[in-house]
Parts: C-alpha cells; structure tokens; sequence
C-alpha cells in the first residue's frame, strides 16, 4: 500500500498533494466504478480517494514545473515536506503529525534519477552492488542474475559509466534501484534524457519490470503515451495541485488531461481482451464495453487484454446503423455529454455499454446531426487509424511467473488481476 | 653532488617536518572543506576568511601567534604539557605544527574545489541505496574528490619543505631538531664562506620541489586514468 500526503511551501511554489494505491481487493471494484461513473465532469475523477491496485503503477503526469519530482523527493526522503504522511507497504517513512522522518537511507527506496546518476568511480557490477550490499536481509529479494537477465546487463557489468549510452545508463540504475529490495520504485522521468531511438529500447524493459515483480512503481512522467503503456493508476498535476486521479481510462476523459495534452492528442483508453486472432488477416478482435473492435496485431494472442486509445479526432459519429462502409469497427452507444471545444469543435462523449469513448466533431456537424444528450449513436473508427495506439495492458496474462518473487507477491498479483473489471 | 651530514641532517628534518605536517592536517583539512563546499551556516563566510589567513599573514606573524598559544606557557602549551607532557616549541613536531598551519589554506582549497565538482545527486542517489551520511562519504563523496585530496597533500607537502618563517619564530633554529632545509641555507648564507654550502642546499631545494610537483602531476594523471575508461 502506498499513501502520499504531501504539503510543501518553497517560494511562490506549493505543493499540496494526495494520493494512494491501496493494497485491498476492493482496488479492482474501485477501478470498475471509476469507469462506469467516469463522466467528464471532474467530480468523478478528481477525488483524493480513488484507489489504485496494488503491485502497479502509479503515474504522476503534469507539465514541467507542477510538482513532480519534489514530490518523489519527498517520498524518498531527500527533501522534508513541510507537513504530511508517507506510507509504503505497512511503514510509516514520514508522519508530520507523529514526529516521524525515516532518514532517506532507510527508507528502502528505489530512486530512479532523470539522469541515471551512476557513481562513475565504479563499474557496472559494483554500482549494481552497492545497494544490494546495504540492504536488509528481510522482504521479497530480487535475485542478482534475475536482475541482470531481466534489463539485459550481462555484456555490461565490467563498464564503466561512462561507456554507457544514455538507454543502458538507465538500465543500470533500475537494476541498482531493484537490487536494493525497495519497498516501491520511484521512476523520475527515466526517458526524458534519451532521445526517440533509446526511449523505444527501454520501454519494453520497464514493462517487463511492471509484468514479472511484485515491486509498485511510481512513474513520474510528462509524456501522456508512456503513461498509457505503464500506468495503472494515473495522478494529474498541475502548479503542485492533484487535479485528477484515476484509472487510466478515467484520467483519459478528464477534462484537465484536455487542458495538459490538447485536443489533437485527446483519446478515451478502453481496455479488453482479445477474444479471436485472424492470423491470416493480422487482424485481432477485442471486447470493448459492449461492442467488438478490430486491432492490427501480430503478437497478440486471444486472452490477452490490451489497451488501446481512440483519438477523439479520428472517431466519426453516426446517428444511424452505416452500411456500406469500408470501417471495420462500429461501436454503438449513448451520447452522454456534449460540451463545445475551442476552434469551433464539439467534444462528445459515447457510453458504449460501460467504457467511454470521446470524440471531436465539428460544431457544424455536430448541429447538423442534432446531437444531443440521450441520442444514440454509431462511433466509427478505422482499423489502421488504431496503428501505434494498442499497449498491452497491465498484468498481462502471458508475463512469465518469476522464480525470485515471494508467495505474498504473486498472491497480490492474482487479486489484482482476478479482481479487474473486464 | 656530496652531502655533509649537517646537510643529510637538514634534509632529513625537512622531509620529517614536511610529512608531520601533511599527516596532522589531513582530516582536518577534508573535514573543513567538505564543511565549506557542503554546508551553509551562519558565519561561513568569516570562517572561510579565517582558514585562508595564513596565506595573507606575514609567516613571522603566524609563528609569532602560535607561539603565545603553544608556548609553554600559552593557554594551548601549557595544557598540552602538563596534561599529555607534550612540548611543541622548539621542537621538530613544533616546526610540523607551525609548517602544516601555513599549508593548511592551499590543502583546503584543492579539497574544496574537487569536492565543489562532486555531484551532489550522486550523494542522494546513495542514501537512497542505503547509505547514511558518512558511508555515503567514505565510498561516494572521497573517491570523487580523490584527485583533490591527492593535489592538496602532495602540494601541502612540497609547500611545507620549504617553510621558513613560521617555524624559525616558533621552533626556532636547532641543529638537528627544528633546522630544515630552508634554515640551513639561511644559516649557511650568514656564515662566512657558506657559499658552496649555501649553493648545494639551494640545488637540492629546487630538486625536492620539481621532484614534488612531478610526483603529484604523475599521481593526478593516474587518478584520472583511474576514473576515466580502461584503455
């Protein structure tokens, strides 16, 4: 379990956060009511009490500036919040109210720097070492060559730093952050020093870690796509305010994510599993709410959940059944809100029988069709159009179990994944 | 080039003091300037003027305080002898003391500096891996400023050989106890025809100073290699 009260005054800056992810099985039911009643007002989502399940991820997302990393300084005990709580896994780190400040080297937690901070002085295996030596025998251990296999460090551990391209630099600190048995990993923008090439290279990795260990992570970020892939949970900052949190299908219609990433990068996240693969067509096909939507896929398997983003700029509405139309996907549902966007745009939210989806229509077309609350209506989107937006989900049922993780972790996991909304 | 033995004498006690002197100022120096490239407090600033006043102060006037401090009968000497019997005037570990006070600025300043270019978020990254405060320093912030520290103690060192002032005011001059090598030239240039002698020492002044610089240039290039990638 993680909980985070933060209260921090620094110049003209405060931050005042809240946020948590709990550790019982109401974390799933908790998800499912976040969707269902995931309007796009920000009553629903902007609550301080939504809870997250409990091996995930947590993503901090808001521009430059908000908060972030002071608050995962905070978390870390490197920088004292002024008043609050930190909570992680059954330990109080930090109580204002109690008098209690755990000093940052026993707090066990593994701190992922934007810059990797490697110590230079020292080669790959002893900077992977060094926390591994400090830490208490006690908790779930991370085996060193699990380590080592998971991040690909083999061919690396007798370099040196600075023999590192910027990818393997932030491989070796996630391994050194692991090795420490952390009670969570904080993850301070771990991308945001590589450019395209190196970011697509460690992706992958990072899902790997969130698929095969019982270690929550907490994900900080300011780019909406690597929160699509990694999150489970997603707390939105702005100038050191909470101003939404949820499940990413939630946070994705929030009106405050609008405001973060613009219109043309708007798009409702809908989760399903894949119910049937054509792997003559590579095509899949996955249940979403009540409706079915084909995805280009080539590694998918049926089972799988994926997640995927439909870009409320790509989305026709249609206000009849279509016919004759080379669209693949046709999801029927309600409109339940209409609000008018800038540049003559109308934002429309589609209730397809429990996930939401939203899309931009002109304000021309929007009265031509006379939309109005209540309407039923036929969202269209192509297949190709979805290319590039399909992630697979969290807790993917293909991650291979891992031989180190200890029975109480797998245990979570299960109530985790048993206890998703589908 | 022959020696005397009052010269071997001369050379050995230069040596000796110069040593001393490196060895007592070592942890205070590190101490001092991690304190001041580490730590805001109030009064830093006097503090950093206090600790770099030996270079300004005229050496007679250093040795002249330390005299009136660990002189028998200061405050600091009086104590030190009759609580340890530990006599620092006119004595050999008097002429360290004196010579590693006039040194100690140029020990912390290389300290400092080295340590100033230590990325304080690599100490953060070690406490977050466990480390607390002086394990952090012992394997993070030391091995980083490693090149200063070796600079400032081998420059302290070559400094320190040649320390005239301070310590002829507060060790004074005795053969065989407090005559370095810079009192036996002085010594050699009053006596009437001293000039060769005074020549010898002169030369062999200059061979010890090229010698320590070039052994801590070599030292500092090592270092380097050291931290840099392996061939």
């Amino acid at each position: 379990m993680i909980e985070v009260i933060l209260k921090k005054r620094r110049g003209a800056f405060t931050l005042d956060v809240a946020f948590q992810m709990g550790a019982d099985a109401a974390a799933g039911s908790a998800a499912a009511g976040s969707i269902a009643a995931g309007s796009a007002t920000a009553a629903s989502v902007a609550t301080g009490s939504a809870v997250a399940p409990s091996s995930g991820v947590i993503a901090l997302f808001g521009p430059s500036g908000c908060g972030k990393t002071t608050t995962v300084h905070a978390i870390a005990g490197l920088l004292r919040p002024d008043a609050g709580i930190v909570r992680v896994g059954g330990a109080t780190l930090f109580d204002s109210t109690r008098g209690i400040d755990v000093p940052a080297e026993r707090r066990r937690i593994g701190y992922v720097f934007q810059d990797a901070r490697l110590f230079p002085h020292l080669d790959v295996l002893r900077n992977l070492r060094y926390g591994a030596k400090r830490a208490p025998d006690d908790g779930p251990r991370i085996a060193f060559d699990e380590v080592v296999e998971l991040l690909g460090l083999g061919p690396l551990l007798a370099r040196r730093p600075r023999q590192l391209s910027g990818g393997e630099r932030q491989r070796v600190a996630l391994g050194r952050a692991l090795l420490c048995r952390p009670r969570v990993l904080l993850l301070d923008e771990p991308l945001a020093s590589l450019d395209a090439a190196r970011r697509a290279e460690l992706l992958p990795y990072l899902e790997r870690l969130r698929d095969r260990l019982a270690v929550p992570m907490i994900y900080v970020s300011h780019q909406f796509e690597e929160v699509l892939r990694l999150a489970t949970h997603v707390v939105l900052l702005r100038a050191g305010r909470v101003v939404a949190q949820g499940d990413v299908a939630a946070v994705s219609l929030a009106p405050e994510l609008r405001a973060m990433v613009g219109s043309d990068a708007l798009g409702a996240v809908v989760e399903g599993e894949i119910e049937t693969v054509d792997v003559a067509a590579g095509l899949a096909r996955l249940r979403v709410g009540g409706g079915r939507l084909m995805i280009q896929a080539d590694e998918l398997s049926p089972g799988r959940r994926v997640r995927v983003q439909l870009l409320a700029r790509d989305l026709i509405l249609g206000v009849e059944p279509p016919r004759g139309l080379s669209v693949r996907n046709c999801l029927e549902g309600t409109l339940v809100h209409l609000a008018p966007d800038a540049a003559r745009t109308h934002l429309v939210e589609v209730d397809i029988g429990g996930p939401r989806l939203i899309a931009q229509v002109t304000t021309n077309a929007s009265a031509e069709l006379n939309l109005g609350l209540g309407r039923r209506v036929w969202v269209l989107v192509k297949t190709v159009s979805l290319r590039g937006h399909v992630y697979p989900a969290t807790g993917a049922s293909s991650g291979v179990e891992s031989s180190a993780r200890s029975p109480e972790a797998s245990r979570a996991d299960e109530t985790a994944a048993g206890a998703r909304p589908s | 080039m022959l020696l005397s033995a009052d010269e071997w004498e001369a050379l050995r006690l230069s040596l000796t003091v110069a040593l001393r002197s490196v060895a007592m100022s070592v942890p205070f120096a590190v101490a001092i300037a991690w304190l001041l490239a580490r730590r805001r407090f109030p009064g830093r600033a006097l503090f950093d003027a206090f600790v770099h006043l030996p270079l300004v102060l005229p050496p007679v006037a250093v040795g002249y305080v330390l005299l009136l401090l660990f002189g028998l009968h200061g405050p600091l000497g009086g104590w030190l002898a009759r609580s340890f019997g530990i006599h620092l005037a006119f004595t050999t570990n008097g002429a360290a003391l004196a010579t590693a006070v006039m040194s100690f600025p140029l020990m912390v300043r290389a300290m400092r500096l080295s340590l100033e270019s230590v990325d304080p978020g690599l100490e953060d990254a070690a406490r977050t891996l466990g480390a607390g405060p002086l394990d952090c320093f012992a394997t993070v912030t030391l091995p980083l400023m490693m090149p200063g520290v070796l600079a400032g103690l081998t420059t302290a060192f070559a400094a320190g050989l040649g320390e005239f002032g301070a310590v002829i005011t507060f060790a004074s001059n005795i053969p065989g106890e407090t005559r370095t090598l810079p009192l036996a030239l002085y010594t050699a240039l009053q006596t009437p025809n001293g000039d060769a002698e005074a020549a010898r020492l002169a030369a062999l002044s200059f061979a010890l100073g090229l010698a320590g610089l070039a052994l801590s240039e070599w030292l500092a290039r090592r270092l380097m290699r050291r931290m840099a990638d392996p061939p």
